[in-house]
Parts: C-alpha cells; sequence; structure tokens
C-alpha cells in the first residue's frame, strides 16, 4: 500500500466514517507495519480532540434586546392584535362594552337568512351561493348563513359568517377542471366570538386605521 | 425544539416581531460562537451575529418551512463571516486582538509563530494556541472543521448549510485536517 496516496485517504475515509469493511482491513494491517502512517493516524486523532478541546462561549448578556432593537418597526395593526390575545380579560371587556353599545348582540341573534354582499352574476341555490366558471367578482364578497363555492374568480376577500366554502373539485368538472381562485383572504367565520372579532377588528380598523397605507 | 422554533416563524411570518425574540434568545450562542470561532474576536463576532439575526428576519419569507431553520440561520451567519474575512484591511485583525477582552492574548502568538515547548503548555494557552490555528486557515477550510468538529454537524448538514456538494465538502475537510495536523504536530 502507498502511504501518501492510499493509507492517509483511508485514513480520512474512516475520520468520516466512510469506510467499508474490505478497506478497514486494509488499513489496519498496513498501520500494523508502517510506523510513519501510524505516526500520522495518531496525529490526525489528537489534531481532532484538540480542535474539540477549545472552549464554549456564550453570547453578550444584552445579545437578544440588541438583535431586537436593530429589527425594522413591525406593522402597527399586529401590536395591537398581540395585546388584545395577551390582554383576554380586559379585551373581553373592551368587547362586551362596544357591542352592548352597537347593538351587534341582537343583530347576530336576529338575522339568519342568507345575506351576499353582492349579488350581481352570482347564482343562489338554497343555501349555497355560487361564484360561477368565467365570472369575476371585483371587491371583496361576504356571504352571510350560507355556503360559498367558488368556480370563477374573486378579486378581494372572501368573508364567510356561520358557512363554509365548498370544495369545488367534488362537482367533478373532468377535464375541465378550472379551479376557482381567490386574489385575496379567506377568512370563515364560524362562532359567535370569532363573529364578534371579526367586527371588533373592523370597528378598530377603521377608529385607528392602522393599517399602514 | 425545532418545532417549538417553527411554530415561532410561522408567526414571525405573520407579522409578529416578538416572536423572534425567542429565536434570538434560543440561537444567540449558537451563532454568536460560531462567528467567533470564525472571525477569531468578540467584536466583529457580536456585530456579524446580530447582522445575521437581521438579515433572517427581514428575509424571513424566503426560509422554506420543508427545511431545518437552523441550517438556514447557520448559511446566513457563515456568508457574512466570510464576507467579512474577505474585506478586512490587513492591520485590523491585530487591531482589534490587543484591544480584545477575551483574554487570549493572541498577538504574542502571532510574535512568535513557532511551536511552544512542551512544559509552557497550559491549557489556557493551549486552548487558545489551537484556536488561533484554526483561525488561520482559509475560510473555506475553516468554516468546515468548525461546523464538524466544534458545532457538530454531519457532513451531510454542512453541505446543506453551505450549499456545496458532499464531495467538496470530504475533499476540504480532509485538506482541513491535514492542515491543523501540521501546524500542530509538534506541540
Ligand atoms: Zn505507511
Amino acid at each position: 500500500m502507498n502511504c501518501k496516496k492510499e493509507a492517509v485517504e483511508l485514513m480520512h475515509k474512516y475520520l468520516d466514517g466512510d469506510l467499508t469493511k474490505a478497506e478497514e482491513a486494509g488499513l489496519i494491517q498496513h498501520l500494523e507495519t508502517c510506523e510513519d502512517c501510524q505516526k500520522h493516524f495518531h496525529e490526525l486523532k489528537r489534531t481532532i480532540t484538540w480542535i474539540q478541546s477549545t472552549g464554549q462561549i456564550t453570547a453578550p448578556s444584552n445579545f437578544t434586546q440588541n438583535v431586537m432593537a436593530k429589527l425594522p418597526k413591525e406593522k402597527k395593526r399586529v401590536s395591537y392584535m398581540r395585546w388584545f390575545k395577551a390582554h383576554p380579560v380586559l379585551t373581553a371587556a373592551a368587547i362586551f362594552f362596544i357591542f352592548m353599545f352597537s347593538g351587534v348582540f341582537s343583530a347576530y341573534n336576529h338575522d339568519s337568512q342568507l345575506i351576499v354582499s353582492k349579488q350581481d352574476d352570482l347564482i343562489i341555490k338554497g343555501d349555497t351561493v355560487v361564484v360561477p366558471e368565467g365570472v369575476t367578482v371585483a371587491g371583496d364578497l361576504v356571504v352571510k348563513n350560507g355556503d360559498l363555492r367558488i368556480d370563477g374568480t374573486v378579486d378581494g376577500n372572501v368573508t364567510l359568517i356561520n358557512g363554509k366554502l365548498l370544495d369545488n373539485s367534488i362537482e367533478g368538472e373532468g377535464l375541465m377542471a378550472s379551479v376557482g381562485e381567490v386574489n385575496g383572504k379567506i377568512e370563515q367565520v364560524d362562532q359567535v366570538f370569532e363573529w364578534m372579532w371579526y367586527h371588533l377588528r373592523n370597528i378598530f380598523e377603521s377608529i385607528f386605521s392602522v393599517d399602514n397605507k | 425544539m425545532e418545532f417549538m422554533i417553527k411554530e415561532k416563524i410561522k408567526q414571525v411570518k405573520k407579522g409578529d416581531q416578538a416572536a423572534f425574540e425567542d429565536v434570538v434568545a434560543f440561537y444567540q450562542n449558537k451563532i454568536y460562537q460560531h462567528c467567533y470561532r470564525m472571525l477569531g474576536n468578540v467584536h466583529e463576532a457580536e456585530d456579524i451575529a446580530q447582522e445575521a439575526f437581521v438579515r433572517a428576519y427581514v428575509n424571513i419569507h424566503s426560509y422554506d418551512d420543508k427545511r431545518k431553520f437552523s441550517t438556514w440561520l447557520y448559511r446566513i451567519a457563515t456568508n457574512l463571516t466570510i464576507d467579512r474575512i474577505r474585506k478586512r484591511k490587513p492591520d485590523y485583525y491585530l487591531d482589534a486582538e490587543i484591544k480584545g477582552a477575551d483574554g487570549l492574548d493572541m498577538y504574542s502568538q502571532l510574535e512568535t509563530d513557532s511551536p511552544l515547548p512542551e512544559e509552557e503548555v497550559e491549557s489556557l494557552e493551549l486552548k487558545s494556541y489551537i484556536h488561533h490555528e484554526i483561525s488561520e486557515l482559509p475560510p473555506k477550510y475553516r468554516t468546515i472543521i468548525i461546523l464538524r468538529y466544534l458545532e457538530d454537524f454531519s457532513l451531510k448538514e454542512i453541505s446543506d448549510i453551505l450549499d456545496i456538494p458532499l464531495g467538496t465538502v470530504k475533499t476540504r475537510i480532509h485538506r482541513g485536517r491535514e492542515a491543523l495536523r501540521k501546524k500542530l504536530r509538534h506541540v
């Protein structure tokens, strides 16, 4: 076995855990007879042990705060939202008062009929609103107390209150498979609380107009 | 832990800056240490490690959730350290070490760049000497030696972090080990 070319190469493969059984046997056999390679191998292993012995250090104590101070400012809306989430009792109280005065409670209890924010070109089958294929709804779409199926396109946000988005692939349009498109957010509001939250957010957004636009 | 971090990252992506604080707190020691090992002085290490986290935050949307976050973060930090090494003025390194607060006193090591007599090698000196020899390696070998032996990444993970083929990682680690062996054989 050639020392420089083969044996040293095998040593490195050994150190990376890449040695086959046959190669390992060959290397061991060579090391038994070659003192230079024994020394070389020993030095390599000792080097690794030494590298690993260099100490651990920790970041300066104020490191995280310094990083946070350097970050670009986040959008304000998120800070409000987080504040609400961090103070659920105060938020609940605030919601209660706001809804007391705005009469939203009674509104929720009384209206259970299907309401769609836009009627043009939409098809209504019982409790289901359909955006037909080829139809583009310009702007946001809100459906209350009904399900929605989108075969066409909605150029805005979709909000569903007490209803769900129906999967249009179930209808099996076969190879036509023109999947509906929504160029905005889809939001589903099922429960009373979420529904109030949705309203509250709209109210806050209009009060503070916090979206940096 | 990776799961907890992924949850935090989701929140950060939604715009929740405070969630990023936990991410920084979790990785700060690892990333700072990595930068220190790459750069060899505390001031640059702090500077670059902070920059790495800021870059990660600003570019969080380009992070692919399916991959390990730590891999992505180490890649940012490594690229920044290599950039910094390239831009260094030749005299900066010496200056920074004299003022360095870490007490490793590498300046004296540089003056006498000959192997230390064995009986004088005390533990701390030996460590700082080894550290110095690592930091003298060309960056492409240094990075891999540090990631493999000080930060315990597998060769496959290193190839992901550096975005280079596994074969290249192996070639470089062989050369890095040989270079260090030659430097440290007389110690
Ligand atoms: Zn030999």
